[in-house]
């Protein structure tokens, strides 16, 4: 009897599995394709880029990273995400909270140009600064009567940088602030919140996640911004090359090793950026996991609804 | 008076989404603003709360003009339709929120919110985010926590809208029972007539931004000061006679029109348990052919249908049917027992077809 019956159960399970999954010969082609990719395309070169900066030796890697123009070259991109990154959170959430929250004319064509920098190549937007702030461009000579340097100098690389980045955090925010509305903000003032309180315990809250992103990509773009920054920074030794112009130059001064120890600093930044993010992932999964578990709630009829979740 | 409209009005763009309305509301009294989607009734809460500028007309709460007073200080409970709980918030910390604002001291804060979940039936549920939560806990978070700063007045805004209909009827019963409990000024919006003539103290009835009536659920439903809201409120037949020899006559139906000059027209309605059929024709005076009877639970409604052509609805227990051996396709007699002569409406009547959308009425027919 037992025996019928779990064979009847098999029987069942199959035909849900027939009827709702895929086999397991296209389950796994699709997960080996996948898996594969990301070893080929993403891991593989990541380990080669560690393997290529020690070929020559810890001691080696240390050497060329100390160089004083490779540490300049550190200091400057450093230096250049520290102001361009803040400048967008700024801007972004401005925009976003522009374009989701009011309505009014231009709008559209507001949404467009926040997508600008996306559509132009960097290199032309290198081009565009140095020809309005270049020696022969448009502010040229005010500028240099003014004994001011944008062009060749740290100004332009960060101006050239802010250009590049700026859709990063506002295009993050812009559907994260859509979805949320502004019933919670009014809600906030109806308590008694003014408008600074409101922003800083209901807005930004709600829309952390997207901010998150946003900084993390706006942040990796910022300092690894090639074309751009290749035009408007004349390549000066240890003033104005940043970290990827210095990888690029040291490569082709045959310092493989030492090229490919800068990069691997570039790429723990980025290894660093998203072990932020996981860890803040995982930290806010175990504060639901325990508000769930703590809690006395008599389980049954009364369950919590599916919620969407608008941050994922 | 713990709130008082007088003569507000509310443009959007020009077009008018409440015109000149007045009403007041009396301390510890639970009202309802009904009225179809459309009606302005949403928008009238939203400008008691400050969340809508008046464009015209003056608004007092508990005696003192509150126009160019800010949400923030007019000490309002505000729940949203959807709830708007802060999702990033725990229970605990949504509830706080006001008390936080308004600097409570922490003991304070926390003796204050115990108290509230305690009574809210969410003990325990302290740190669990909004997602965390069934419709109508939500909702009694929302509550909780416009509640919890100790506002003058609570203003709810479709508050039984977003939850299932099981659900429905027991926040309903909570809410009376809280009002009855916290005795605080509450006003809360719907469209759902039923929903108000339960729930409700007195009921303020909207139709495109007009007032059409105010008074006691009693009232609006026996004696509608017009033909919108005898239509809203429950099922009526609503007949047009004409006066002719100071009887107003419909077909074969004539009602007493003493002083009327003829040629003009009455409109006359009557609910449909107002009418009572018998299956002795001799009975009463009026005859009409069985159509068809709709069972609605304890009731049922019948449709009758005069030689005319003429159809009139009624309704009656299952027993007086039983007893009274009615059956489809048969003719009984009939009388109309009780009518209205309805007063013009003050605004134009939407079409039959807007009326048909509008949440048909059950239970509120059994009173």
């Amino acid at each position: 009897m037992a025996a019928i019956v779990s064979n009847h159960k098999r029987k069942l399970a199959q035909a849900s599995r027939r009827g709702t999954e895929e086999s397991p010969f296209i389950k796994w082609t699709l997960i080996l394709i996948a898996l594969g990719f990301c070893a080929v395309f993403l891991l593989l070169p990541l380990i080669n880029v560690f393997v290529q900066a020690f070929a020559k030796g810890w001691d080696y890697y240390f050497g060329a990273l100390m160089n004083p123009d490779s540490f300049a070259a550190i200091r400057l991109t450093l230096l250049v995400a520290v102001i361009s990154v803040p400048l967008n959170v700024l801007f972004g959430l401005a925009a976003a909270w522009a374009i989701a929250k009011f309505e009014f004319r231009g709008k559209s064509l507001l949404i467009t140009l926040i997508d600008l920098p996306f559509s132009v190549s960097p290199v032309v937007a290198g081009l565009m600064f140095v020809v309005l702030f270049g020696l022969q461009g448009f502010f040229g000579k005010w500028l240099d009567a003014h004994d001011l340097k944008i062009i060749f100098a740290v100004p332009g690389i960060v101006l050239a940088t802010v250009f590049i980045t700026f859709p990063f955090v506002a295009r993050e925010l812009i559907p994260v602030m859509q979805a949320t509305g502004s019933e919670q903000e009014q809600a906030a003032i109806t308590l008694g919140a003014n408008g600074w309180q409101t922003f800083w315990h209901v807005t930004l809250p709600s829309v952390k996640w997207g901010l998150i992103y946003g900084i993390i990509l706006c942040n990796a773009r910022a300092m690894g911004e090639f074309g751009a920054v290749f035009v408007v920074s004349g390549r000066i030794t240890g003033l104005t090359d940043t970290m990827p112009l210095r990888v690029d130059k040291l490569y082709n001064e045959y310092d493989a090793a030492g090229a490919f120890a800068v990069a691997s600093l570039l790429a723990l930044l980025a290894l660093f950026t998203l072990g932020i993010k996981t860890f803040l992932e995982w930290k806010q999964a175990r504060d639901y996991a325990l508000a769930q578990s703590t809690d006395g709630a008599p389980p049954g009829s009364e369950e919590p609804t599916a919620d969407v979740q608008t941050t994922s | 008076m713990s709130i008082e409209l007088k003569n507000v009005s509310k443009q959007f763009g020009g077009v008018a989404a409440v015109n000149k309305v007045t009403f007041s509301v009396k301390e510890g009294e639970l009202m309802a603003l009904l009225g179809p989607s459309g009606g302005g009734k949403t928008t009238v809460l939203r400008m008691i709360a400050g969340l809508e500028v008046p464009t015209e007309g003056d608004i007092f709460i508990r005696g003192q003009r509150v126009n160019d007073i800010s949400v923030r200080q007019r000490n309002i409970g505000f729940v949203f339709q959807n709830y708007a709980l802060f999702k990033s918030m725990n229970v605990f910390k949504n509830v706080a929120f006001g008390l936080k604002i308004k600097k409570w001291k922490r003991e304070a804060i926390e003796s204050r919110v115990k108290e509230l979940l305690e009574l809210f039936g969410l003990d325990g549920l302290d740190h669990r985010y909004p997602h965390q939560l069934s419709g109508g806990q939500r909702q009694r978070v929302a509550i909780a926590r416009a509640l919890a700063p100790k506002p003058s007045v609570l203003l709810l805004d479709e508050p039984f809208g977003a939850v299932d209909t099981k659900i429905r009827q027991e926040l309903r019963e909570w809410l009376v029972t809280l009002h009855h409990d916290l005795n605080v000024t509450t006003i809360f919006v719907t469209h759902d007539q039923e929903e108000a003539l339960e729930v409700a103290n007195r009921i303020v009835i909207f139709s495109r931004g007009n007032l059409e009536q105010v008074g006691s659920p009693r009232e609006v439903y026996e004696q509608p000061s017009n033909e919108f809201v005898a239509r809203f409120i429950g099922v009526m037949n609503i007949l047009e006679p004409e006066v002719r020899g100071g009887v107003a006559r419909v077909g074969e139906l004539e009602f007493p029109a003493h002083g009327q000059a003829d040629g003009q027209k009455l409109r006359i309605g009557f609910r449909p348990y107002a009418v009572q059929i018998s299956s002795d024709l001799t009975q009463y005076r009026y005859h009409a052919v069985l159509r068809r009877t709709f069972f609605l639970g304890v009731l049922l409604r019948v449709e009758l249908e005069l030689p005319s052509g003429m159809t009139i609805r009624a309704r009656m227990s299952k027993e007086e049917y039983a007893h009274q051996g009615l059956e489809d396709g048969k003719e009984d007699s009939f009388q109309i027992s009780q009518y209205r002569v309805l007063a013009k409406e003050s605004s134009v009547l939407p079409p039959e077809s807007e009326l048909s959308e509008l949440p048909r009425p059950s239970i509120a027919e059994n009173i």
